[in-house]
């Protein structure tokens, strides 16, 4: 079997899929993939490609996520991004710091033990792609490296699919992270499904991932499956109900930071936090100090946090952001806005999920469309 | 240390007793909580009962009768530290239901011989009388919270206890949002975390009972779940269980009466 090389292309079917995953496992890689349980696609360790759900239609829409599966579908992917982002597996939603012992000299740091753990995440989207770059700016870049994310991070397998439709909340498009995936991955997958056949286009996007068509029968991809692929993914965008234009959007959100808008929206809102749960790119914790009865021994714990909270914003003297209102403008502006100067480029990726898995329905295309309005001279 | 041990009080006001029974179910915490502190009068765990005055006072239960209130003002000043457990005593608990209601008519319904009843109009939380030091949620208690509570105390740090809603434990714990994926009636946005997410974790809606999460919107919830199809019983329902008499339950609860 030949090699492949970076950025080249084949044609693969269900045994070649099989194979990916079972080389994975062999490898110790943890493979995550969507799966359906009690309605919903959610993120679980598969043990085959068998494991991956077949005919998956999900509809999505503000407050609002139904699926099902259809008998005699054969497709593994036509379907949207999944409840919860890869954020769960790369940043624990707790986290042991550190452990603390006293003992004559004062007291003992201890390093906690945290199992050592390699995932392969397969079928990941481009949005969620996107978004592990963009908490990989966040948790990686600078001085100070954030230690948990990175030891879980760099062994990081990506086996992407580009998507071939588009939930009603996907605005992946006009935020220019999907539906295609570009960067990120170590192979990219397009999911073919003819009369005849059942195949898989397949990018190869690094020597690992080259690696990892290690005995898949594939051949190489004719220009018309490539051109078939491109046409599906191209109809994906265009499927695209909702958009935000991003053009001059920092500036724009400084303009309408006193808008009575917000306060509208803060009657909608519940401040539950779901959003920011949800987002694969919300990386904000929490850090507090427990003891036990004793007092001898103290745990420094960090947990997900949201600037939704009251605590989020709590400074000597009280919480800055009293109001709804106001926690809702600091989430839109910092993602939106102000992410630009901290780190680079727009913290949204447009998987949609805070629309979806907002319980009030809350969509940030709907509201950026108003705030683009009122800011109009 | 050990002959200084602080001592521990647990009352009981108008309530189930099921929050002090959270301090006798760590069991295997149990020891060490008899090692940390002095338990000088707890009647449902030992017939032996010291006076006071104590370091810490547990206190379950709301206030209900003339008796309790005067009782509570001794505990109070019998008491270095009062921390309130569970609804009963945070919010007045089930009972303050009758606070909407006739009480006189409740008592004929209920007893044979109604006029040996002495009851007040309104269940009342523990702080609409005394100055409580800390309020511990839930009905009942979680049991981790309760010796969280306590070891904050004995070493003197705040209590990493929460305010925000439900819904961060539930999304932390991997829970799909049922209100979402069926248009389950939830009180989980408005309802203070302290459980883990525990009923939407085995497939069913929070019925709110921590009570009122920080800034609780439950107007925008009362909206959206009529949207899912919910009557204004059900919403009433929701808010007017065990927290009946905690803003902004109550409010919302009288709201959607009739």
């Amino acid at each position: 079997m030949t090699e492949v090389s970076i950025s080249g292309k084949v044609i693969l079917g269900l045994e070649g899929l099989g194979k990916i995953v079972s080389n994975l496992r062999r490898e110790g890689y943890s493979v995550i993939a969507p799966v359906f349980e009690a309605g919903v696609m959610k993120l679980a360790e598969i043990e085959s490609a068998d494991d991956l759900p077949r005919g998956v239609r999900d509809q999505q829409e503000k407050g609002t996520y139904r699926a099902e599966q259809i008998e005699g579908e054969r497709d593994l992917f036509k379907n949207n991004v999944s409840c919860f982002s890869y954020k769960s597996f790369l940043h624990d939603p707790h986290l042991c710091v550190f452990k603390a012992k006293k003992d004559e000299n004062g007291f003992t740091i201890e390093k906690p033990e945290r199992e050592e753990k390699r995932f392969a995440f397969f079928g990941i989207r481009s949005c969620d792609l996107t978004a592990m770059s963009k908490l990989d700016d966040v948790l990686l870049q600078g001085d100070y490296v954030d230690s948990a994310y990175d030891d879980r991070r760099k062994p990081v397998m990506n086996i992407a699919v580009n998507c071939t439709t588009s939930a009603d909340t996907c605005f992946c498009a006009s935020m220019n992270s999907g539906p295609r995936a570009r960067a990120n991955f170590d192979l990219a997958l397009t999911e073919i499904i003819d009369d005849e056949r059942h195949v898989f286009l397949c990018e190869v996007g690094s020597d690992e991932g080259a690696k990892l068509l290690c005995g898949v029968p594939f051949e190489d991809a004719p220009d018309e499956d490539d051109r078939a692929a491109d046409v599906l993914i191209v109809a994906a965008a265009k499927m695209q109900m909702r958009s935000i234009d991003t053009s001059g959007i920092a500036e724009l959100l400084q303009r309408v930071q006193t808008s009575h808008r917000f306060e509208e929206i803060a009657e909608r809102c519940l401040a539950c936090a779901n959003c920011t749960m949800v987002c694969p790119t919300c990386f904000c914790t929490n850090i507090f100090d427990v003891t036990d009865l004793t007092g001898d021994n103290a745990e420094r714990v960090r947990h997900w946090d949201s600037c939704f909270t009251l605590s989020y914003s709590q400074l000597h003297g009280g919480s800055v952001r009293q109001s709804v209102s106001a926690r809702y403008r600091q989430f839109i502006t910092h993602k939106l806005g102000t992410w630009h100067d901290q780190f680079g480029g727009i913290g949204c990726v447009g998987c949609g999920r805070c629309i979806a898995w907002c319980p009030t329905g809350i969509d940030i295309t709907e509201e950026m469309a108003v705030f683009r309005q009122l800011a109009a001279p | 240390m050990t002959n200084k041990k602080p001592k521990l009080a647990v009352w009981k006001f108008a309530s189930c007793d099921g929050c002090q029974l959270s301090l006798l179910d760590c069991e295997d915490e149990l020891l060490a909580v008899a090692d940390a502190v002095d338990i000088a009068y707890f009647p449902e765990g030992s017939s032996r009962m010291r006076e006071g005055p104590y370091d810490l006072s547990l206190v379950e239960g709301s206030i209900t009768t003339e008796h309790d209130r005067k009782r509570i003002l001794e505990v109070r000043a019998n008491s270095r530290v009062l921390i309130t457990i569970g609804a009963c005593a945070t919010a007045g608990g089930i009972q303050a239901l009758r606070n909407y209601a006739d009480v006189k008519e409740f008592a004929r319904a209920v007893y044979a011989s109604p006029e040996f009843i002495e009851t007040l109009d309104k269940s009342s939380p523990i702080k609409d009388v005394v100055r409580v030091d800390f309020e511990l949620r839930g009905c009942p208690i979680n049991k981790s919270q309760l010796l969280e509570v306590i070891s904050a105390f004995l070493n003197h740090r705040k209590a990493a206890i929460f305010s925000h809603s439900v819904c961060i434990e539930c999304k932390m714990r991997g829970n799909p949002c049922i209100m979402v994926t069926r248009g389950e009636f939830c009180a989980g946005g408005v309802t203070n975390a302290g459980c883990n997410a525990l009923c939407p974790t085995y497939d069913r809606a929070c019925f709110g009972c921590y009570g009122p999460n920080e800034t609780a919107n439950t107007t925008a919830l009362a909206h959206r779940l009529t949207e899912l199809g919910a009557s204004p019983i059900d919403i009433q329902r929701l808010f007017h269980t065990f927290n009946a008499a905690a803003e902004p339950f109550a409010s919302a609860g009288i709201k959607y009466a009739r």
